[in-house]
C-alpha cells in the first residue's frame, strides 16, 4: 500500500470510529439516563447540521466553489419531509414512523436535488464571487417561495396553492403559508441520525477518493486545465453541487420531522452562513473538521446559555480563537510537535528521501 | 444541379489551399494529424494571429519559434479550442475542430502543456496524471461510491497505467508527494506525463525547457525523442531554447506579428534572412 492510500485509510477509520464511538456512548448515556434533557434534546440536530456541514464541504472544499444557499435545500427537505410524513399518515394510514421518515427522507432528497439540479444550471455558469450571489439569492427566493406555500391533504389527495389560502374544505393542512409546516409527528430519532450521518460520510468520502471525486477537485485547482485534461467542468461542479443538495434535503427532513412545527425563518441565511462557518472552520476539504466542528458549533451556544445576554459575544470569542489556533503556523508546529510522538506509534520506518530525477538546481 | 447557373461559378474566387507545407517523409502516405488552414484571431482589431498555415505530420517533432510576443501560445490556445479562431480552420486528423469545447478536441486527440505551469497543486502527482486518464480507465459514479468489485478493478488499472506513465520520467518515487510541492523542473515533466495519460496523437509543449540548466535540456530532448519513438506521436513545441529546437524538432516554423515568416528544417531556419532579421533586427545599410 503506498503512503498516500495508507493515510487516508487511516484519516477514514478516525472517521468512521469517532462517528460510530460517539454514538454508542451517547446510546449509553441515554440508556444510563446520565445525558442532560437540552443535550439529548440537541442529538437529532447535531446530526442534521453534520450532514449539512459534509455536504456544504462537498461544494466548497472539493470542488471549490462558495454556496451561500445551502439552507434553502434544507428547507426544501424539511418541507417535503413534513408533507410526505403527513400525507403517508393521512392517506394510508401509515403508522409505522420508521418506513414513513425512511420514505420522508428520501423524497426529500430526491425534491432537493431536483431543485439542486434546476438551480445549478443557470449558477454554475458563474464563477466566483458571482456564483456566491446568486446561490445567496436562490437561497432567499427558496425562503420567500415556501412562505407563501399552502398544501393540505383531503381524502388521500394532496392539494396544492400558491400565494393565497385556495383549498378545498375540510382539508387537513400539512403546510399553512408563513405559520409553515404544521402538526407534525415527530418521527426522527437519534439512529435515523446516526444512519444519515454514516451514509454521508460513506457517499462523500468514497466519492471523492474515486474518479468522479478526482475531477471534481480538479475542477477546483484548475479549470483550463482540467478541460484539456477532457474533463468536462460543468459536469462535475454540477454533479458535486446537486450531491450535496440531496444530503441537504435529507438532513432538512430529519430536522423537521424533529420537531412539531417547521417554519420558513428557521432557513434564512443566517443559517447557510453558519453552515459555512462550521466548514471553514473545520477545514476546506476535511470531512472530519466538518463533523466536529459541527458538532461542538451546535452545542456551544447550548452551554453558553449561563452567560445570557454574552452568550453570543463568548461565542464569537471562542470562534475566533479556535480559528486563530487551527489556522495559525505556529500554534500548528506546537500541536504537530505534541502528536509527534502519537503519530510516530503509526507510522513505519520512514523511507529514504526519494531522490528527484533530473537532478534540479532550482 | 440542373439549374446551376454559370452566374453561381464565375462569382467564385479561387483562393490556395496551403499545399506548400512540408512533413516528413515516412508520414507523407498518412493523413497529417494537424493541419490549419488561413488560420486567425482578432482581439479588438489587432490580429494576434493572422493566415497561420501549418501542416504536421503523425510522427512528426515540429517546432514553432519566434521573439517574444509573436502569438505563439495564442496559437496553442486556437489549436486547443481555448480560443475560438475568427477566421480559417484548425483540422486534427482531418477532423474540424469547428465549434468544439475544450473538451471535446481533448477527446480528439490533443493535449497540452501550459507556459505558466497549470497543475492540480493540491493533488497528488498520481492524482494528477490519473486525471489524465479521466477519459481512458472509466467508471461511473455510483460504482465509485458503492464500491463495486469493477471500481477496484479500474482504480488498480488507473494505478499501474500511472506509474507507468511516470516511469518516463523516472518519477514513481514521487508518486504521493503533492503536486504543487515540487521542484519546478519536476513540475514540467510531470505536465508532459499527464498530457501523455490523455492517450493524444498531437503533443503540444509550451515551453517546456523554461527554466531547466542545459543539463536538464539536454536530458530533456532525448526524452521527447524518445516520447515520440514510444507513443508514435506527433509533437509540436514552443521554445525560445535554439540548441533544443535544433537538436530536436524536424520541422519548424517561424512567427512574427503573428505572421508566418519562415517554415523549413532547421538548417534552412538558420539560414533565412526574414528570421535572423526578426531576431536580431535589420543590418544596417552601408
Amino acid at each position: 500500500m503506498t503512503k498516500a492510500k495508507r493515510k487516508r485509510l487511516i484519516y477514514n477509520l478516525i472517521t468512521f470510529g469517532l462517528v460510530v464511538a460517539a454514538f454508542f456512548i451517547l446510546q449509553n448515556m441515554i440508556a444510563a439516563k446520565t445525558i442532560s434533557r437540552s443535550l439529548k434534546g440537541q442529538l437529532v440536530p447535531i446530526c442534521a447540521w453534520i450532514v449539512m456541514a459534509v455536504s456544504l464541504n462537498l461544494v466548497i472544499g472539493f470542488s471549490g466553489e462558495l454556496s451561500l444557499g445551502h439552507a434553502g435545500f434544507m428547507s426544501v427537505g424539511a418541507y417535503t419531509g413534513a408533507i410526505v410524513s403527513g400525507w403517508l399518515l393521512e392517506a394510508f394510514n401509515m403508522e409505522d414512523p420508521v418506513i414513513r421518515l425512511a420514505l420522508a427522507i428520501l423524497c426529500a432528497g430526491i425534491i432537493a436535488g431536483i431543485v439542486g439540479a434546476l438551480i445549478g444550471i443557470p449558477v454554475l455558469r458563474l464563477r466566483g464571487d458571482y456564483l456566491a450571489i446568486v446561490t445567496l439569492a436562490f437561497g432567499e427566493i427558496i425562503r420567500n417561495l415556501v412562505n407563501v406555500l399552502y398544501v393540505g391533504v383531503l381524502d388521500g389527495k394532496l392539494h396544492f396553492s400558491f400565494l393565497n389560502k385556495d383549498l378545498p374544505e375540510g382539508v387537513t393542512m400539512l403546510v399553512d403559508g408563513a405559520k409553515g409546516a404544521v402538526k407534525i409527528k415527530p418521527i426522527s430519532t437519534f439512529t435515523a441520525g446516526f444512519i444519515l450521518v454514516m451514509i454521508t460520510l460513506v457517499v462523500v468520502l468514497n466519492l471523492v477518493n474515486s474518479r468522479t471525486g478526482r475531477a471534481i477537485q480538479a475542477t477546483r485547482d484548475n479549470r483550463i486545465a482540467a478541460e484539456s485534461m477532457g474533463v468536462s467542468v460543468t459536469k462535475y461542479k454540477m454533479t458535486a453541487f446537486v450531491t450535496a443538495a440531496v444530503l441537504a434535503g435529507m438532513a432538512g427532513a430529519l430536522y423537521g420531522l424533529n420537531s412539531s412545527t417547521v417554519v420558513p425563518t428557521q432557513f434564512t441565511f443566517n443559517q447557510s452562513i453558519n453552515v459555512l462557518v462550521f466548514v471553514v472552520l473545520g477545514g476546506l476539504g476535511n470531512v472530519l473538521g466538518s463533523v466536529i466542528s459541527a458538532t461542538f458549533l451546535t452545542v456551544l451556544p447550548e452551554v453558553l446559555r449561563e452567560f445570557a445576554d454574552y452568550r453570543m459575544l463568548v461565542y464569537a470569542v471562542v470562534l475566533i480563537l479556535v480559528m486563530i489556533f487551527t489556522n495559525n503556523p505556529t500554534t500548528r508546529a506546537i500541536a504537530n510537535r505534541l502528536f509527534a510522538p502519537v503519530k510516530a506509534l503509526f507510522r513505519r520506518k520512514k523511507p529514504a528521501q526519494p531522490e528527484i530525477g533530473g537532478g534540479d538546481a532550482q | 444541379m440542373t439549374d446551376m447557373k454559370k452566374k453561381h461559378r464565375s462569382d467564385t474566387r479561387m483562393v490556395p489551399v496551403p499545399s506548400h507545407s512540408i512533413v516528413p517523409e515516412r508520414d507523407v502516405n498518412e493523413i497529417p494529424v494537424l493541419e490549419t488552414r488561413h488560420l486567425g484571431i482578432e482581439f479588438g482589431g489587432l490580429k494576434a494571429v493572422d493566415d497561420f498555415n501549418l501542416t504536421i505530420g503523425k510522427t512528426e517533432i515540429a517546432g514553432l519559434i519566434g521573439p517574444n510576443g509573436a502569438g505563439k501560445t495564442t496559437v496553442f490556445n486556437l489549436l486547443t479550442k481555448v480560443y475560438e479562431p475568427t477566421s480559417g480552420a484548425v483540422l486534427i486528423n482531418g477532423q474540424d475542430l469547428h465549434g468544439m469545447s475544450i473538451v471535446q478536441a481533448s477527446r480528439l486527440g490533443i493535449a497540452r502543456t501550459f507556459q505558466n505551469i497549470r497543475l492540480f497543486d493540491k493533488m497528488t502527482v498520481e492524482e494528477n496524471v490519473r486525471i489524465g486518464l479521466h477519459n481512458q480507465i472509466k467508471y461511473d459514479m455510483f460504482t465509485g461510491i458503492l464500491r463495486l468489485p469493477y471500481y477496484w478493478k479500474q482504480e488498480k488499472r488507473q494505478h499501474e497505467q500511472a506509474m507507468d506513465l511516470l516511469g518516463i520520467f523516472g518519477m514513481q518515487d514521487l508518486a504521493d508527494e503533492v503536486a504543487g510541492s515540487l521542484p519546478y523542473g519536476a513540475q514540467r515533466r510531470l505536465e508532459i506525463v499527464r498530457a501523455l495519460a490523455t492517450d493524444p496523437k498531437l503533443l503540444l509543449l509550451d515551453e517546456p525547457a523554461a527554466g531547466m540548466n542545459p543539463h536538464e535540456t539536454e536530458e530533456l530532448m532525448e526524452n521527447i525523442a524518445k516520447i515520440r519513438d514510444q507513443f508514435r506521436i506527433a509533437i509540436l513545441l514552443i521554445e525560445h531554447d535554439m540548441s533544443l529546437v535544433m537538436g530536436v524538432c524536424e520541422g519548424i516554423c517561424v512567427l512574427n506579428f503573428g505572421r508566418v515568416i519562415a517554415k523549413g528544417t532547421a538548417d534552412e531556419i538558420q539560414a533565412n534572412p526574414d528570421v535572423i532579421e526578426a531576431y536580431l533586427g535589420k543590418k544596417k545599410e552601408g
